[in-house]
């Protein structure tokens, strides 16, 4: 048992650090903020895809870092602490890991540099209203017509598909069997015609989510990836990786310091809030359970290292990891006390007292969705009662 | 014993929840709150017309002669429904401090044109500094001629953009912290030197910050004795803290019961996401928490009723309580809704905001927990 890191990946740590402080100015960090996030992301995206650092997860041969565990638990905990936005995961994380895995040769080499260099934008269109944890009852039907499939129905929660070139699409293309059976993945053009995007304003106040309609969406069959009807498979596959990463210690590390940061100027009665001890005690709890899933995380990774690959147990990740996020969240807006507001546009931030509060808004009204997402919580716990623990 | 209400109680809870079921659904509410003054007009007059405003007065005032008992069944209601009209701030608050501070002459101006809803009325009390300690002051009222001059800011004031008069917490004498030498004067929202930053806050509800320079007030504005104000604060704050606790058990039913229905009617795998075990008792948990929050929140009221000091540590209690399981409430309504829970269209989450910013006014849990120590087990 040991955690040291070995003399190479300090040079890496140092590396990364460099890097970080170097690409990652303040002139992007307003840009992120601003009005046109969809350019200044994809610029970020492309610093990393020159520095050769876009596809951390994937493997050399198809333009992945080929990094050990260790080097991405290093890149992340880097990344997180310093509060860069990951990288968008409907390309690098999902389809193109799909694609290499599943795809043909063609699917290859028209798909996969798009997805590298960020010059094509992928939606994930999974879920609909009817079927949200039961992903298997989905309805959305494809039907085949000559060379094409002809796609109808209505995937809902699709982030960001306003910005999307491409949608990657569970469709049902078979009403035999178990549900799981007739069901295809599917590459989209977002051009095609009678795709139609209708917004969905989420509780942050912001525009990230969307329903998307397909009537008579035409197709051509060669978009299909993996084996008609073998979608499932696929979809699955794609799940996990989804999952990996999710529990994101290193950014609840990241507020419990905002926290402190903040409470240290917020006074109250003529003291700081930070030397309240019933706001201390709060603060020591979160990080003592954080001090735990920062090891679980850890013992996770070794396992990878060793060869083996994340089971149901990184259900577990996903659960406190995301709870742990809520909870550091709510404290953050808690600090903010009475300037949890909404700013209207154009407002100077300053007249709540806390330039950071809009902020903190922001991320704890958006991250009540990481519960949902990725699998609910309930679902992840099914799981592990399932697979786990062996109950039925 | 009993917590039966009065006839005249059930009536006025009746008619606000027939209001709210006829002219206050959710569309008309969104109108509202997006509506450039953030509140209607219309519905300020209904609520006027009703009644509703005269409660809690004296019937010498030209009130209804209502008790806490009264208040708590209206701010449940106005919970209910996510009402965002400025009860709290314009009858609780404002009427509620000229009522027990002001001379005769104050109440015969403010208290009639309060039920008539022609008075709409703010509290300006906290600063930037201040947090949730109402002592921390450093506005400044100054004596001039047979007057007085006004200087400061206050921030998040509620009602602060639309009323048309507030009250204001000024020093008179003392230093910052200082619980002796604080006053309260009555300010015309217009009056020269007055200056308003209006803003919505997560849940909707508008409020502003105020700042005064050199706002010149006649002799006729102190509210009761100068100096002495911190004792008639902290009663009205105890008083008005009870009322948001009532507005927040009104929020944590209606959660409840819209959760439930949702858990009845959404189907995945092909039954009911009500049947899962798992979230049954979730449901069992929160209702226990709806039910244990009325339990408390019955028990102040009571106190209260008999005798407001000895409500104190109670009240504390309340806050830490419904915290806790608000928390908890709306945490599980928005999870067992999915993705519509995070939808800015549907209810749910704005019930959530309202709850959180709840949780947080009148001071958030960490600080009443300390003040329920220092209070319950003073040596
Ligand atoms: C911010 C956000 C972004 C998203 N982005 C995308 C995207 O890009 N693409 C995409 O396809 N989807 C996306 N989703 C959809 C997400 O995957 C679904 O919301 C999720 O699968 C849950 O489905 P649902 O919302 O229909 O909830 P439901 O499945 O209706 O669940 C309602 C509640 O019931 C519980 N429940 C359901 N089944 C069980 C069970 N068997 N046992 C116990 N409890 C159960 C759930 O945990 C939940 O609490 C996103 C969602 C959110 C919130
Ligand atoms: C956005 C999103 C994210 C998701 N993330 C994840 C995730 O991270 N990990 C994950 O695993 N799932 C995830 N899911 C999928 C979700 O967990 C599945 O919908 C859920 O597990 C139900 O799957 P299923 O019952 O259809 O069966 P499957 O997952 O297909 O079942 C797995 C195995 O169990 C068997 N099985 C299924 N049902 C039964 C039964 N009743 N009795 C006996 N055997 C049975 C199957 O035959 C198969 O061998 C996600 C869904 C969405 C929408």
């Amino acid at each position: 048992m040991d955690i040291a890191f070995s003399p190479e990946e300090l040079t890496f740590r140092e590396e990364v650090r460099g890097f970080f402080d170097e690409q990652f100015d303040d002139e992007l960090v307003s840009r992120l903020r601003g009005d046109n996030f969809k350019e200044a992301i994809v610029e970020w995206q492309q610093r990393l895809y020159k520095k050769g650092w876009i596809a951390a997860n994937w493997p050399v041969e198809h333009g992945g870092t080929g990094w050990t565990p260790t080097q991405k638990y290093i890149y992340e905990t880097e990344r997180s602490e310093r509060g860069i936005p990951g990288v968008i995961p409907f390309g690098i994380g999902m389809v193109g890991p799909m694609i290499y895995q599943f795809g043909t040769t063609e699917q290859k080499e028209k798909f996969l540099p798009g997805v590298l260099d960020s010059t094509t934008w992928w939606c994930q269109g999974y879920s609909e209203p009817g079927s949200g944890s039961d992903l298997a009852s989905l309805k959305t039907k494809a039907e085949l017509d000559g060379d094409h499939y002809v796609i109808n129905g209505a995937k809902i929660w699709t982030s960001y598909a306003q910005y999307a070139d491409w949608i990657f699409v569970l469709v049902r293309t078979s009403n035999e069997g178990k549900k799981q059976e007739g069901i295809t993945f599917i590459l989209v053009d977002m051009k095609t015609p009678g795709i139609k995007i209708n917004p969905i304003i989420s509780i942050d106040n912001e525009h990230s989510l969307n329903e998307v309609e397909f009537s008579d969406v035409r197709v051509p069959v060669e978009n299909v990836v993996g084996e008609v009807n073998k979608g499932w498979t696929v979809a699955k596959a794609l799940l996990a990786h989804e999952r990996t990463g999710i529990a994101d210690v290193a950014q609840s590390k990241r507020n419990i310091r905002l926290i402190k940061e903040a409470a240290s100027a917020e006074m109250n009665g003529g003291k700081r809030l930070l030397d309240d001890a019933g706001f201390q005690a709060k603060v020591a709890d979160l990080e003592i359970e954080l001090m735990a899933l920062e090891f679980t995380e850890l013992r996770t990774l070794a396992a990878m290292a060793a060869g083996g690959f994340p089971g149901p147990e990184s259900s577990l990740l996903k659960i406190k990891g995301t709870e742990l996020q809520q909870a550091t969240q709510e404290l953050r807006m808690e600090t903010a006390a009475y300037y949890q507001g909404v700013l209207p546009n154009g407002m100077d931030p300053e007249v709540l007292g806390h330039s950071w509060a809009h902020d903190a808004f922001r991320n704890y009204m958006y991250g009540r969705a990481s519960t949902i997402y990725g699998g609910s919580n309930e679902v992840q716990k099914n799981i592990i009662a399932k697979y786990v623990l062996g109950l039925e | 014993m009993n917590f039966d209400f009065s006839e005249e109680q059930q009536m006025v809870r009746d008619s606000i929840a027939r209001f709210v079921q006829d002219d206050y659904d959710w569309d008309t509410r969104r109108a509202i709150v997006a509506s450039d003054t953030g509140m209607s007009d219309k519905a300020w007059q209904t609520f006027a017309e009703l009644g509703w405003l005269s409660i809690p007065f004296a019937e010498e005032d030209g009130g209804f002669g209502g008790n806490i008992v009264d208040t708590m069944v209206i701010m449940e209601e106005i919970g209910k429904g996510l009402v965002v009209e400025p009860y709290l701030p314009t009858v609780v608050l404002f009427g509620g401090l000229i009522a027990r501070a002001g001379n005769e002459a104050q109440r015969n101006a403010w208290i009639p044109s309060i039920i008539e809803g022609s008075t709409s009325g703010a509290f300006a009390y906290l600063e930037r500094q201040s947090r949730f300690e109402i002592a921390d002051c450093l506005t400044q009222a100054k004596a001039a001629g047979d007057g007085w001059v006004l200087n400061g800011e206050k921030v998040v004031v509620f009602n602060g953009a639309n009323c048309n008069q507030m009250i204001v917490l000024a020093r008179t004498s003392g230093e910052q912290w200082d619980r002796d030498g604080l006053s309260l004067f009555v300010v015309a929202a217009d009056a020269e030197g007055v200056n308003r930053v209006d803003y919505p806050m997560m849940d909707g509800q508008r409020v502003a910050n105020i700042t005064f320079t050199d706002v010149a007030l006649n002799a006729d504005s102190l509210v009761g004795e100068a100096g002495t104000a911190m004792a008639t604060v902290e009663a009205m704050i105890q008083e008005a803290t009870i009322a948001l606790m009532a507005e927040a058990v009104g929020c944590m039913g209606t959660l409840n019961a819209k959760t439930l229905e949702y858990t009845k009617t959404r189907e995945q795998f092909g039954v009911a996401i009500g049947s899962f075990q798992s979230l049954q008792h979730r449901m069992v948990d929160t209702m226990m928490a709806y039910e244990q929050a009325k339990s408390l929140l019955f028990k102040v009221v009571c106190e209260y009723k008999q005798d407001p000091a000895s409500a104190a540590a109670s009240i504390h209690a309340l806050k830490v309580f419904i915290d806790k399981n608000a928390k908890l409430v709306y945490g599980e309504a928005t999870q067992m809704h999915g993705g519509m829970g995070i939808t800015d269209e549907l209810d749910i989450g704005h019930y959530a905001k309202r709850l959180m910013m709840i949780n947080t006014t009148f001071g958030d849990a960490t600080y009443h927990r300390a003040q329920y120590i220092d209070k319950a087990y003073a040596a």
